[in-house]
């Protein structure tokens, strides 16, 4: 069964092609990496997937239904959560606030008292809960980080999209982050699409991967397919030696 | 012992109000009366507009609009066709509302400054229609038959009527004010007022709920305008519709901290002994709106969140009950 199914999908503004003709299908419980260089169209393609642009041409498919031109409203209660590749906590609230944000209005949609259950376990999942009562604009980075995986993740969601989750931190972060993202999809079934730049961590965790280039989807495969792919040494690893070194965990 | 703590700053708010509204029934004195009337009409509008300025993050710079609408529309009910006082407050509420209702659609898409800019503009359209409208009396606006006056026991016991309708109203403003901060629907509202775009990525449904809360926080204002204006006895377009009481409620509510239950309580009250003593006092008398002006410049530049918001945002223990 296709959780989502991209045909066909373009996206312009004004003169800039961002994104033309992107077609392609996810099965439930895959994890799927998005790469490409800076301005490829990947956080277009999310925002369009997500309803926060309507696209030019093409359609989105949704569990099924047309989602294509629905808000990004409707496509959460569906069951669509992200994070921002640009943090948005909602600052004045507390982290755990804003957490139940996720669990009330997504596809959870728990009544308050479930929405504090709710958020108490999934920050206690990515290692929030002793910030639970600071207020989201006070935390670092990487905590903001941690708070969008954790709002994403109170919604119940059955897709989830990581919007480069893993930029600015550091190693041990990353490693930790690396783990949360497999266990998402291991302990809660959850499909995931992510953009990274950490090649390392998205040859590691993903099961197929989807290379954009000028807005068009140049490569597809799996890890080793697209680490050996002559077009997308081309376009974006540059180095020919990087797959073999990519592969082997350095 | 917990569920008490947690509902703190609702048995405030209701005590202030409480104490507010007993202390010239208890003396007895009509001055003191008349001047908590004032006092209670401020607390109302101000706990009222918070729903859309403290929770929702839209400032409304016309929101006299609703008091002077529904004064109107009380008004007219009350005095030409001979409407009960109930019923014409109930009415009054009902044209706010549903003023909120259609006009919110068209304008709460506009964000920040243009916003602000729209409400204004519908306050001085909704007083230019007036003034032009004869059956609400154009500029010369209606007044009150005092005969009106003993169905409720002579003018006397109206003005006393109208105190305990002021006081039950302020009363439902702020256990409405209170459900709205504590409910899954208000905390939408704050979601929206903090980044609205992430708030409709997380799922709420940010056009609705903004009608709501803009329907919500304009009913009671048009209520209180019917009661102010059956007590006033006459109703005039200057009267109903004057900018600077739309200005006064957002000092009010900065003044005692926006987008919590207690703070514009605090603030309106704050504000309106500030004014009384400003009124009385030879030096200050006739500059008083200026210095709600340098009193708004002082605190958006050095206590944006207000007294209550200062608290909170200064002692992370009190967050959890002090809303």
């Amino acid at each position: 069964m296709m959780l989502l199914q991209v045909q066909g999908v373009t996206k312009r503004f004004g003169g800039l092609q961002a994104l033309t003709q992107v077609t392609f299908d996810l099965p439930e419980g895959q994890i799927l990496g998005l790469i490409g260089p800076n301005g490829a169209g990947k956080t277009t393609l999310f925002n369009v997937i997500d309803g926060v642009y309507t696209p030019n041409e093409g359609r989105i498919i949704f569990r099924g239904k047309d989602v294509t031109g629905k808000k990004p409203y409707h496509l959460a209660k569906m069951g669509l959560a992200r994070t921002h590749q640009i943090v948005r906590p909602l600052n004045e609230l507390t982290v755990r606030e804003n957490v139940m944000v996720g669990a009330c209005f997504g596809h959870a949609n728990a009544p308050l008292n479930n929405a504090g259950r709710i958020a108490d376990e999934v920050m206690e999942f990515v290692g929030l809960s002793p910030k639970a009562e600071m207020l989201a604009g006070s935390l670092n980075v990487a905590q903001k980080k941690r708070l969008e995986m954790a709002r994403a993740l109170a919604a119940r969601p059955k897709l989830l999209l990581l919007d480069e989750v893993l930029a600015g931190l550091n190693p041990s972060e990353i490693a930790n982050m690396v783990e949360i993202v497999k266990a998402i999809r291991d302990e809660r079934g959850i499909t995931i699409i992510m953009i990274e730049h950490v090649m390392s961590a998205i040859m590691n965790v993903s099961d197929r991967i989807l290379v954009l280039d000028f807005g068009k989807l140049i490569a597809e495969g799996t890890p080793e397919e697209i680490a050996n792919n002559p077009k997308v040494i081309e376009a974006y690893l540059g180095d020919p030696k990087l797959a073999e070194r990519l592969m082997s965990g350095e | 012992m917990k569920s008490l703590r947690q509902h703190t700053s609702l048995w405030l708010s209701l005590g202030v109000i409480v104490v507010m509204g007993a202390w010239p029934i208890i003396t007895g004195n009509a001055l003191s009366r008349e001047t908590m009337f004032t006092v209670l009409r401020s607390v109302a509008l101000a706990s009222s507009l918070n729903i859309l300025l403290g929770y929702t993050g839209y400032v409304s710079f016309g929101h006299v609009v609703f008091f002077g609408l529904g004064g109107y529309v009380g008004f007219y009910l009350i005095a030409v066709q001979g409407w009960s006082l109930w019923a014409a407050l109930l009415a009054g509420g009902v044209a706010a509302g549903l003023l909120a209702y259609l006009v919110g659609a068209a304008i709460l898409r506009l964000r920040g400054a243009y916003f602000a800019l729209a409400t204004i503009g519908i306050n001085e359209a909704v007083r230019a229609f007036i003034n032009n409208f004869d059956p609400f009396g154009g500029p010369t606006g209606m007044t009150l038959n005092f005969k009106i006056y003993k169905l409720y026991g002579g003018p006397g016991a109206a003005l006393q009527l109208a105190f305990y309708v002021m006081i039950g109203l302020t009363l439902a403003v702020v256990l409405l004010s209170y459900w709205v901060r504590t409910s899954k629907f208000g905390l939408g509202l704050l979601a929206i007022r903090e980044d609205e775009d992430a708030a409709e990525v997380m799922g709420v449904t940010a056009p609705a709920a903004k009608t709501w809360a803009f329907v919500l926080s304009a009913v009671i204002p048009g209520m209180i305008g019917a009661i102010f204006f059956f007590k006033n006895g006459t109703i005039e377009p200057g009267l109903a519709f004057p900018l600077h009481t739309s200005i006064e409620m957002i000092v009010m509510i900065m003044l005692g901290g926006q987008g919590t239950v207690l703070g514009p309580i605090l603030g309106a009250a704050g504000y309106e002994a500030l004014r009384d003593y400003l009124l009385v006092s030879p030096v200050f008398k006739n500059i008083q709106l200026a210095i709600s002006g340098i009193l708004l410049l002082i605190i958006v530049l050095f206590i944006p969140r207000g007294a209550v918001g200062w608290v909170r945002q200064r002692y992370a223990k009190v967050r959890r009950w002090l809303i």
